[in-house]
């Protein structure tokens, strides 16, 4: 009993001062067995199967089996966990009120007075901006502040470990094994080669940029007046961007619209729809007068501050696209 | 409501966001030379603290309960946004701003090694952008609005993990973020379910409507799906344990300031979220019909269990901290699953201790572990107490708190814990749990706490002579002076939850 004791006590001993098997020791698989002909194989204790014991057996079945049994029951039951889901989402589904039913609980006192009062009380003509830029304001600048925090995060992990390269002022971080190991990989390998001299991309690109600029600038200015605004207007400014980049190449568009140039415009469009709507809420919350006219409904000076807030959303998401875009494809804004 | 508090306390939530907002914002355009960036951060946390103090104060003054609807915007709740602040929003966005700003002060030296120099101005946005997102999740009471700080919050707190740069963190920053997005696509589809059963998204107004709907017995079946998929969300962002295999990866993986945000206080958002959402969506009554306090107890009983025993097995420091984490929020989620005022103003008061505690431990395990030469194994910290003390006290004060020592701030909330589960049809299954629990982590603490004291002459020669910086000590003493005043004076602190929670 004392022996048992004593022989605990080692162990437990062992591993609080670290001697001893660790567990990640114990997870790394030894060699696998050579595959030699029955006849050739040495006298180890894989020939002699039925001399090992159960654990030995076990183990070394594990070894043999024990990665191809577990992709085959996690493939299994990844099927099987999404199977349920499905069955369950879908019976769910079935059960909601029918769509578009007037007597659905959705159609009440809060979408009555968007409808009926929202061009009155906002100034907009689009409902949809007067909703989601004025009524739900707050929500829209945490979406904003969604694609920023995506943009500078993203920026941060592709951009900043590449250009490293060319650094040279880099302090100890490079010199430490481990630490910037994405320059360690291939170069940063582009999606597509560039032809030089691709004339009808180009051609093309040098009719349409501008169209699709202008097109871009009305959807995000009419924001108020007709459908679209700063989200989807951003995105069709961010297609003339990329169109840009495979045209004449990344480096054009680098030449006015580089990393700094990206940050400062997110950034200041930012600031520019948290300082005029933190005003609003200001004065909304603590029923003081706000200064911000609303407009006669329908002109292009018309929603208070849905148009300028527009215009800040339009630079963010236009931005961020592209920055995601050129960040993923060439590393590099 | 706002004559009885005063204009400036009832402007204080929507203040705390919009200042954490701005210094976000700004942070890019700024010179990243001095270290300005982090010192706007602290200042600005600083000053969101003191703000919670105060509006804590005033929601609290004469023995009063005071809670307040601020109206974001020109347009009343149903229409526009709205925040809510009660005594337990202010005590927790206090508790997050502090914890947030001795986790980035006590960590300024490791967070300066691990990160490099052009990453340092983005990772302070990051954080800004963390406790701007934290305090928005307390503070709301609109769910659209929660889920879209949830999004905020899921994706900063993935980029701190991978601020550091290492095949490691990435592997982790990876895979918290795949789990996480998971876990926002849950929860984005209980909330449409949510706006299709109710037509709201302000809390107050979809409890009226789900009330309806169970006194007339019509959608049920939808209904708790909604419920089943919430709570499966935030679940997996709060690192429930069959959820949790992310957590250990992404928190010992990451650097010591990330890893003390990240335990300390990511998970507690999202926890409190639930809480929230079973409080004033929902309500105590239809979570009990559904039966989903009853999964919730389980799922807690169970990850009190097995978080201890997978941090038994590590012999990495941080990993067996981060596998503590594990058990705690089992813990946590024990309280909610009694799904009574007093569990969930316990599970409240543990969400506060651990907040405090588990920062202390995080910042005192990168203490030793830089004394000892950079090595995070366990062995290897032997007798680096006798090299930086005051990291030595923080692990030693932690590892008791976590045990549940009297004393010490973990203590006081496994009492209430344990108040709270006498009375509750499973009391026995809690307090064997509790026991249990308390136990396996006095297993794997006690010898970290022997290797740490131990003295080890040979290897204190190698050991680095890192003298503790002047900022370290002051954070590990505020975070000694937290622990000790929640483990010896607890009881006004858990009145004033149970306060909080009553008007919640």
């Amino acid at each position: 009993m004392n022996e048992e004791l004593r022989a605990i006590w080692q162990s437990f001993f062992n591993w609080v001062m670290g001697i001893g098997p660790r567990p990640e020791n114990e997870v790394i698989p030894p060699e696998p067995p050579p595959d030699l002909p029955f006849t050739q194989r040495p006298n180890d204790k894989y020939t002699r199967f039925h001399e090992a014991t159960l654990k030995e057996r076990y183990t070394q079945w594990l070894e043999i089996h024990g990665l191809h049994l577990f992709s085959a029951l996690y493939a299994g039951l990844s099927v099987l966990t999404c199977v349920v889901i499905v069955a369950l989402l879908l019976a769910t589904v079935a059960e909601l009120p029918p769509f578009g039913h007037e007597g659905n609980p959705a159609n009440n006192e809060v979408i009555r007075r968007y409808v009926e009062r929202g061009g009155n009380e906002t100034g907009a003509q689009n409902i949809v901006a007067g909703l989601i830029l004025d009524y739900r304001a707050f929500d829209t600048f945490g979406e904003s502040a969604v694609l920023f925090t995506a943009a500078v995060s993203v920026l941060m992990i592709l951009g900043a470990s590449r250009r490293g390269k060319t650094d040279d002022g880099e302090s100890p971080h490079t010199e430490s094994a481990g630490r910037n190991f994405l320059q360690r990989g291939p170069p940063a390998m582009s999606l597509h080669t560039f032809r030089r001299d691709d004339a009808i991309l180009r051609g093309v690109a040098t009719l349409s940029i501008p169209a699709i600029l202008m097109m871009g600038c009305v959807v995000v200015i009419n924001g108020h007046l007709s459908p679209g605004g700063g989200f989807s207007g951003g995105a069709i400014l961010s297609t003339a961007l990329i169109l840009a980049a495979n045209a004449y190449g990344f480096g054009r568009v680098h030449d006015f619209f580089s990393e700094r140039t990206f940050i400062v415009s997110s950034s200041t469009a930012l600031m520019i729809y948290a300082m005029s709507k933190g005003y609003s809420f200001f004065t909304g919350a603590n029923h003081i007068h706000s200064i911000i006219p609303k407009g006669t409904i329908g002109d292009i000076l018309s929603g208070g501050l849905i148009l300028p807030l527009n215009i800040c959303v339009g630079l963010i998401v236009a931005g961020t696209l592209y920055g995601f875009y050129a960040l993923f494809s060439e590393g590099d804004i | 409501m706002n004559e009885s508090i005063g204009m400036f306390a009832y402007n204080i939530p929507f203040a705390s966001i919009f200042l954490m907002m701005i210094s976000a914002i700004i942070t890019p355009l700024l010179p990243d030379k001095n270290r300005i960036p982090e010192k706007l951060s602290c200042v600005m946390i600083g000053i969101v603290g003191v703000l919670s103090a105060y509006l804590l104060y005033a929601l609290t003054a004469g023995g009063q309960s005071l809670s307040f609807n601020f109206m974001m915007g020109h347009f009343p709740a149903p229409w526009g946004n709205e925040l809510r602040a009660g005594p337990l929003e202010a005590v927790l966005s206090l508790v997050f701003c502090a914890a947030m700003l001795l986790s980035l002060t006590g960590n300024l030296s490791s967070t300066a090694e691990d990160i490099a120099p052009k990453r340092r101005n983005i990772f302070c946005v990051l954080v800004n952008l963390l406790t701007a997102s934290l305090l928005a999740l307390t503070y709301t009471n609109d769910l659209f609005t929660a889920y879209v700080f949830i999004e905020i919050n899921t994706i900063a707190a993935c980029a701190i993990v991978a601020v550091k740069e290492s095949p490691e963190t990435v592997r982790a920053a990876l895979r918290y973020l795949i789990m996480s997005l998971v876990g926002s696509g849950l929860v984005m589809i209980a909330i449409c379910l949510l706006y299709d059963l109710t037509g709201h998204l302000l809390m107050q107004d979809m409890s009226r409507a789900i009330h309806g709907l169970v006194a007339s017995k019509s959608y049920i079946m939808p209904l708790t799906v909604s419920l089943a998929l919430i709570t499966a969300g935030l679940a997996i962002k709060s690192a429930l344990y069959p959820f949790a295999s992310w957590l250990p990866d992404a928190h010992g993986s990451s650097t010591n300031a990330s890893s003390a945000i990240l335990s300390g206080l990511v998970l507690k958002g999202h926890i409190f979220t639930i809480i929230k959402i079973f409080h004033r969506v929902y309500g105590l009554d239809v979570i009990h019909l559904l039966r989903m306090d009853t999964v919730i107890f389980i799922l807690g009983l169970v990850a009190m269990i097995m978080g201890s025993v997978h941090a038994l097995r590590q012999t990495n420091v941080k990993r067996m901290i981060a596998w503590s984490s594990v058990a705690q929020v089992g813990y946590i989620f024990l309280g909610v699953g009694l799904n009574t005022t007093a569990g969930i103003a316990a599970a409240c008061l543990h969400i506060i201790v651990h907040a405090c505690v588990k920062p202390m431990l995080f910042t005192a395990a990168g203490g030793l572990s830089n004394a000892a030469g950079h090595k995070k194994g366990l062995h290897a910290l032997m007798g680096t107490f006798y090299v930086n003390i005051w990291a030595g006290l923080g692990l030693i004060a932690g590892a008791f708190s976590m045990m549940g020592i009297p004393g010490f701030a973990g203590f006081a909330s496994k009492l209430s814990l344990t108040l709270a589960s006498f009375g509750h049809s499973t009391v026995v299954w809690a307090l064997s749990a509790l026991a249990a629990s308390s136990v396996l982590n006095a297993l794997y603490y006690v010898p970290a706490v022997i290797v740490v004291l131990t003295h080890n002459k040979d290897a204190q020669k190698n050991f680095t002579a890192h003298a503790p910086t002047m900022s370290y000590k002051v954070s590990m003493c505020i975070f000694l002076a937290l622990n000790f005043y929640l483990g010896l004076f607890c009881m006004p602190l858990l009145r004033l939850i149970t306060r909080g929670v009553s008007v919640l």
